[in-house]
C-alpha cells in the first residue's frame, strides 16, 4: 500500500478509537486518560498491531500536546490567584511534597533505579491531577464547599512546584553535573520570578501582543507564541512545558478566556496523542512484574494524600467531614504524572520498567481518585457511626 | 459577604443567614453561575449547588430584587396608553459596561427614561447621568414600546 495512505489509515484509526474510548469514559463518568493509556498499550510495542510510519508525526504531536496542556493550565490561573494560593497553602504544600514524593522515591530506590529514577518517581507520585480533580469537584457539586479552596490552593502550589521541578528534572535527565543542575534551577527561578512580576504589572501588554479580533490571526499568534516560548525555554534548559506554563500565566483577562476556548479542542487532540504515544511506547509485558509495586504505591499515596488534605483543611478550621472530603479529592493522579514519566522515557535515562510502573500507577490512581472522592462521605459517616456505637454502648449486653 | 477566590475555577461569594446556613453563588470563569446553599448538619458542605444560566440568574435576582418597584410602576402607568415599563439587562461585555448613564444618551436617542438600576438585588433609584454601569446591572426603564426595543438593542450593540 502507498506510504501516505497507510499513515492516514493508521492515524485515522488511532483518533477514531480514541474518540470511542473517550465516549466510553464519559458514559462511566471516568476521565478518558486511563482509557487512552490502555488504548496505547494495546497497540504499538508488544501490543496487538504494531503501528509503523507515524512515529515522526506522533512524536512531534506529543510534544505539542504537552506544551498545550501546560499552556492551558497557565491560562486558567491569573498571577493574583497564584500568589493567593501560595500564601494560603505553603505549609500544606510543603507537607504535600514530603508525604507524597517520598513513597515514589523510596520504591524507585528499592527497585535499584538510582537517584535519577527516584527523582522521576517522586514527581510521578507527588503531583495530583488538577484536571481530574476540578472535574470531579464540579460533578459532585462541591465547588461551593468550604474545603474546596483548600484543595485548589494545594493544587496551585503543586503546579508552581512543577515549574521548579521540571527544569531540574530536565537537567538531571540530560546528565548534567550538579553545577549545571544548579544553573538550570537558577535560570528557571529567575524566569519564573520575572514572568510573575511581568504578569502582575504588565499583563495587559503581553495579552495585547497576542490578542486579535480575528479568530484565525488569534489562533496562529497564540499557538505560535506558545511553541516559540516553549522551544526557547527548552533551549535554555528550562523545560518546554514550564515555558508554556509561564506564558499562560502572563496572558490574562478576556484574552486568556478566548485563548482557552480556542485552544481547548487542539489541546484535547494533541494531549490524547501524547497519552496514546506513551502507551504505545510502553511494553505491556513489562507491567505485571511491577504491578505489585504499583498497587503498594497506590494504597500508600492515597493515604498520604488524604492525610495532607485532612491536615490542610484542619488548619483552615473546616469540620471533620470537610477534612475527609479535602483529602479524598486530592487522591487523583493523571496527566502530569505521565508528562513526567514521558520526559524521563524520551530522555532515555531510565529503565523501561519505570514507564511500566508509571503507567500502571496512573491507571490505578486515575480510577481510584474519583472513586475515593465519591465514596468518602458514606465511608466517613459509617466510620463515625461505628465509633459512636462503640462509645455509647459500653455497658449494654452484646447480642 | 465573604469573597473567596477559587483558583482555576472562579469566585465564591457567600454570606451566613440568620438561621446559620450559608447562601451564595459560585461564578465560574466561563460565566456559569451556581447557586449554593449549605447543609444544616455540615456547614462546610453544600446542600444544593444549582447551575443557573444567565437568564435564570437574572430571573432569580428579579424575584429577590425589587419586584414591588416594577409592580408599582406598572400600576401607575396602567391607564396611560402607549407607555411601558421594562427591565433591560446590561450584560458584561456590552459597549456600555463601565460607562455612565450620560454616555448612553438613552433619552435623546430612544426617548426612554431610566428610573432605577438594580444591582445585585439592591435598587439605585433615579440614577444621575454620571452613574457608572457594570455588567449584570438591570435598568428599569420607561418609554414607548418602540423606544424600549431600540434601547434594548442599543444596550447590546451600542
Amino acid at each position: 500500500m502507498d506510504h501516505t495512505a497507510l499513515e492516514l489509515i493508521e492515524l485515522g484509526g488511532v483518533f477514531f478509537v480514541l474518540g470511542v474510548l473517550g465516549r466510553l469514559a464519559g458514559r462511566i463518568g471516568l476521565s478518558p486518560i486511563p482509557l487512552y493509556l490502555l488504548g496505547g498499550l494495546c497497540f504499538g510495542q508488544g501490543g496487538l498491531i504494531p503501528l509503523a510510519g507515524i512515529e515522526d508525526f506522533t512524536a512531534l504531536a506529543s510534544e505539542i500536546g504537552v506544551v498545550l496542556l501546560l499552556l492551558l493550565l497557565g491560562l486558567e490561573y491569573s498571577a493574583a490567584e497564584l500568589f493567593t494560593g501560595l500564601k494560603r497553602s505553603w505549609m500544606a504544600g510543603l507537607l504535600d511534597i514530603v508525604l507524597n514524593a517520598a513513597p515514589g522515591a523510596i520504591v524507585a530506590l528499592i527497585l535499584g533505579w538510582g537517584p535519577v529514577g527516584a527523582l522521576v518517581m517522586a514527581g510521578v507520585t507527588y503531583i495530583s491531577s488538577s484536571g481530574i480533580i476540578a472535574k470531579v469537584l464540579g460533578d459532585l457539586g462541591r465547588l461551593g464547599n468550604r474545603e474546596t479552596p483548600v484543595v485548589l490552593s494545594i493544587l496551585v502550589f503543586e503546579d508552581l512546584v512543577m515549574a521548579l521541578y521540571l527544569p531540574i528534572l530536565t537537567a538531571v535527565l540530560g546528565g548534567v553535573s550538579l553545577l549545571g543542575g544548579m544553573k538550570a534551577v537558577g535560570i528557571s527561578l529567575l524566569a519564573i520570578t520575572v514572568v510573575l512580576v511581568i504578569a502582575l504589572k504588565f499583563g495587559r501588554y503581553v495579552s495585547a501582543v497576542v490578542d486579535s479580533p480575528d479568530r484565525e490571526v488569534f489562533l496562529l499568534k497564540v499557538l505560535g507564541a506558545a511553541l516559540l516560548v516553549a522551544g526557547i525555554a527548552s533551549a535554555m534548559q528550562v523545560s518546554a512545558a514550564v515555558g508554556a506554563f509561564l506564558l499562560g500565566i502572563a496572558i490574562s483577562g478576556s484574552t486568556a478566556e478566548n485563548a482557552t476556548r480556542m485552544l481547548e479542542p487542539l489541546r484535547d487532540l494533541f494531549a490524547a496523542v501524547f497519552f496514546v504515544v506513551f502507551g504505545l511506547n510502553t511494553n505491556p509485558a513489562s507491567i505485571p512484574p511491577v504491578l505489585g509495586w504499583a498497587v503498594l504505591l497506590a494504597v500508600s499515596t492515597t493515604l498520604t494524600k488524604i492525610g495532607t488534605g485532612w491536615w490542610a483543611a484542619r488548619k483552615q478550621r473546616v469540620g471533620r467531614m470537610g477534612r475527609a472530603r479535602a483529602g479524598a479529592a486530592l487522591v487523583a493522579r493523571g496527566e502530569f504524572s505521565i508528562v513526567i514519566a514521558g520526559l524521563a522515557v524520551t530522555a532515555g535515562a531510565v529503565e523501561d520498567e519505570l514507564a511500566a510502573l508509571a503507567t500502571a500507577y496512573v491507571l490505578l490512581m486515575a480510577i481510584l481518585g474519583p472513586v475515593t472522592a465519591r465514596v468518602v462521605e458514606p465511608v466517613a459517616r459509617a466510620l463515625q457511626r461505628t465509633k459512636r456505637g462503640n462509645t455509647t454502648e459500653p455497658a449494654s449486653a452484646r447480642s | 459577604m465573604e469573597v473567596t477566590p477559587l483558583p482555576g475555577i472562579g469566585v465564591r461569594k457567600d454570606f451566613a443567614i440568620r438561621s446559620g446556613r450559608r447562601v451564595g453563588v459560585v461564578t465560574q470563569r466561563d460565566g456559569q453561575i451556581d447557586l449554593i446553599v449549605s447543609k444544616s448538619d455540615d456547614p462546610d458542605a453544600c446542600l444544593a449547588s444549582l447551575p443557573l444560566t444567565t437568564d435564570e440568574a437574572a430571573a432569580l435576582a428579579n424575584l429577590l430584587g425589587a419586584p414591588q418597584l416594577v409592580a408599582q410602576l406598572n400600576e401607575e402607568h396602567a391607564e396611560l396608553p402607549g407607555i411601558n415599563t421594562k427591565q433591560l439587562p446590561l450584560r458584561p461585555g456590552s459597549p456600555f459596561d463601565g460607562r455612565t448613564l450620560g454616555d448612553t444618551a438613552l433619552r435623546s436617542r430612544t426617548s426612554v427614561s431610566v428610573v432605577a438600576v438594580m444591582r445585585a438585588g439592591q435598587v439605585h433609584p433615579s440614577p444621575t447621568p454620571d452613574f457608572t454601569f457594570t455588567g449584570g446591572d438591570i435598568l428599569v426603564t420607561v418609554g414607548t414600546s418602540e423606544g424600549l426595543e431600540a434601547a434594548a438593542k442599543m444596550l447590546k450593540h451600542g
